[in-house]
């Protein structure tokens, strides 16, 4: 080995990881000033010293209600719900090669919303008990998708397809459940349907953290057998990757993550789906893109909140304002993979 | 760096679903040489191929490294000795070569460990001695086929193993990018020692690079040895259902196949 190519190798090496370490502080800074500013902006304003004594457990008079009660719960779980699907959806992108083939477009967020909507409407249930009908449904909904579309092998556009169809009849059922109940108000509606974080409170936010501390650390510890399956079954094994156990451990905790947010907010309409290739134009192919794609999830998730309820002149759900927003994506990815005669 | 490694199977059955592809077949890799596997299409060879490397477990019989069986030894443990290219790997969108002949280092890596200087090395060495290293920070995407295949070499050497099996490295490469991957392959061999065991479709390319040819038919062994007794006219005719002449080749040495189809029966008597 000439001592050139060496030292070309690792030069390229370091300026490739010093632009992901600078997309991700970048990121993360974004995701705190957003953060911030959400706590701060709202029918009152108060200054960044209010909130930090709200959060540092002062009372405010005003903010404490305001800060403390409104604006933090919703805001920490914007930002959870947004790692969440940001880090689920992009574990389905990888593991399944296939951009299309993420939670909110393959069915799995829509059986952690049908069952969250049927299991508080129908049942009466918990937040807990919601959470695990939730994680179930999306569980037993991913093995259904899974078998039907075996014969293809699992990346195939039988997958894709076989899901868009679940979703489907699983966003039909959601409607059938929020009408028979009687309950068919647009709050209800938009959050099970579309996703939304009117209302939020504790009750609801604490569960999410909670899939986050657990589901989160699993997940990443699959962060480089993921990248390996990136390269196709046969290399990814013959590298040493353990290809079912990565795919089940993956599967549990991304279905995990993507169903207790889900069960929080609904299925915040494309969130999972836009995470990760925006992340992985930001920060190149070559490492893991589950972290960046977190943080591109939770921007997404507090950005179109932020708009929703502040841009327009009435205060749009989130769900709307991400569906925007994905809606030209997912057709842009049709309209490429149609042109290059691929398939999807 | 050359241990010899003895890579042999015992009555090996495999195959997918109902369909056994492979049955009670019984082989050895001689070490430290090239070893072309050939054969009609669907008889074997990638399956034959995928089994040696732990990709598909046997029905029945082993394969055994050094004595030991491949499909009970832990999967990064056996990536640090053997080697495989598969016939169409994927390339991550947008991938730098350099990151992507990285790849190869995961069986030497820990789950917590960071790159090291190692790790460099052998990604710069990889690099050189497939003649990418000008090409370290392109993208993946931008490459032609000729280099496209060089850089999945590249990745398969970083991996720094004592024996590399490669499932067709030369399909849908021109003549001259052929020649090139199998020079590469053929210098592999001679400067680290590393044992080659490729499938090849071309009958006479695998006759002029291998020292030591297996002839598959029907899921068994047909024959196996060097090209000069392997490939002859009665072996093209059993393998692949085709009438030929076999000649020595004027550049090599070796044997050099000539098809005789429907159209030649005639001229090819005289």
């Amino acid at each position: 080995m000439s001592t050139t190519t060496l030292r070309a190798v690792t030069r390229g090496r370091v300026r490739r990881s010093r632009r992901r370490r600078a997309v991700l502080t970048a990121l993360s800074a974004a995701v705190a000033a957003l953060v911030v500013v959400s706590l701060m902006v709202g029918q009152t304003f108060y200054p960044p010293g209010d909130v930090l004594r709200v959060i540092l457990g002062e009372t405010v008079p005003g903010a404490s209600f305001t800060v403390g009660e409104l604006r933090l719960p919703r805001t920490v779980l914007a930002l959870a719900t947004g790692l969440c699907f940001g880090m689920g959806g992009v574990t389905f992108q990888t593991m399944l090669r296939n951009p299309l083939a993420s939670p909110d477009i393959i069915g799995i967020s829509s059986a952690a919303s049908a069952a969250a909507a049927f299991g508080i409407i129908v049942l009466g249930l918990g937040e807990t008990g919601v959470s695990i009908f939730a994680i179930v449904a999306a569980l037993g909904v991913a093995v259904l998708i899974y078998l039907l579309s075996f014969t293809d092998g699992v990346a195939g556009t039988r997958l894709v397809l076989i899901g868009i169809g679940i979703a489907a009849m699983l966003n039909s059922a959601t409607s059938y459940v929020l009408n028979q109940a009687g309950q068919w108000d647009l709050q209800a509606a938009t959050r099970w349907l579309n996703g939304s974080l009117n209302g939020s409170t504790w009750d609801e936010t604490v569960p999410v953290l909670a899939a986050l501390a657990v589901f989160g650390p699993v997940l990443l510890s699959q962060a480089r057998n993921l990248t390996m399956l990136q390269l196709g079954d046969d290399t990814a094994a013959a590298l040493g990757t353990r290809l079912e156990r990565t795919r089940l451990v993956s599967i549990v905790a991304a279905v995990g993550l993507i169903a207790f947010a889900t069960s929080a907010t609904g299925p915040i309409a494309f969130a999972a789906f836009l995470a990760g290739p925006i992340a992985a134009r930001l920060v190149g192919a070559g490492g893991s893109p589950l972290v960046p794609s977190a943080l591109v999830g939770a921007l997404l998730v507090l950005v179109a909140d932020f708009l929703g309820q502040f841009a327009f002149d009435i205060r749009f759900p989130v769900g709307v304002i991400t569906g925007v927003l994905g809606a030209p994506y997912l057709i842009y990815l049709l309209v490429r993979t149609n042109r290059a005669g691929g398939s999807l | 760096m050359t241990t010899d490694h003895a890579l042999t199977t015992e009555k090996l059955t495999v195959g997918y679903g109902d369909r056994v592809v492979i049955e009670s077949l019984d082989l050895l890799v001689p070490p430290g040489r090239i070893t072309a596997i050939v054969g009609a299409n669907a008889c074997g060879k990638s399956t034959l191929l995928r089994s040696m490397s732990r990709l598909l477990a046997p029905r029945a019989g082993h394969v055994l490294l050094d004595g030991r069986q491949v499909h009970r030894t832990p999967a990064k443990e056996l990536a640090r000795t053997l080697g495989l290219l598969p016939q169409s790997p994927i390339a991550p969108e947008g991938i730098t070569v350099a990151d992507l002949v990285g790849r190869g280092r995961n069986p030497h890596q820990r789950l917590l460990s960071r790159w090291s200087g190692d790790d460099d090395r052998a990604v710069a060495a990889a690099l050189d001695a497939t003649h990418t290293a000008d090409l370290a920070d392109r993208s993946v995407d931008e490459l032609s086929g000729g280099q496209r295949q060089r850089v999945w070499i590249a990745m398969a050497l970083a991996q720094q193993t004592e024996l590399l099996l490669l499932d067709e490295p030369t399909t849908f490469l021109d003549v001259s990018h052929q020649v090139e991957v199998l020079d590469l392959l053929t210098d592999l061999n001679a400067t680290r020692g590393t044992t080659i065991v490729m499938v090849l479709h071309d009958l006479n390319m695998a006759a002029r690079y291998a020292g030591h040819l297996i002839a598959l038919a029907d899921g068994g062994l047909y024959a196996a040895g060097p090209p000069t007794e392997v490939l002859t006219e009665e072996c093209v005719r059993a393998v692949f259902g085709l009438d030929s002449r076999v000649i020595v080749d004027p550049v090599s040495g070796r044997p050099l196949m000539l098809p005789i189809g429907r159209h030649h029966v005639s001229a090819a008597r005289t």
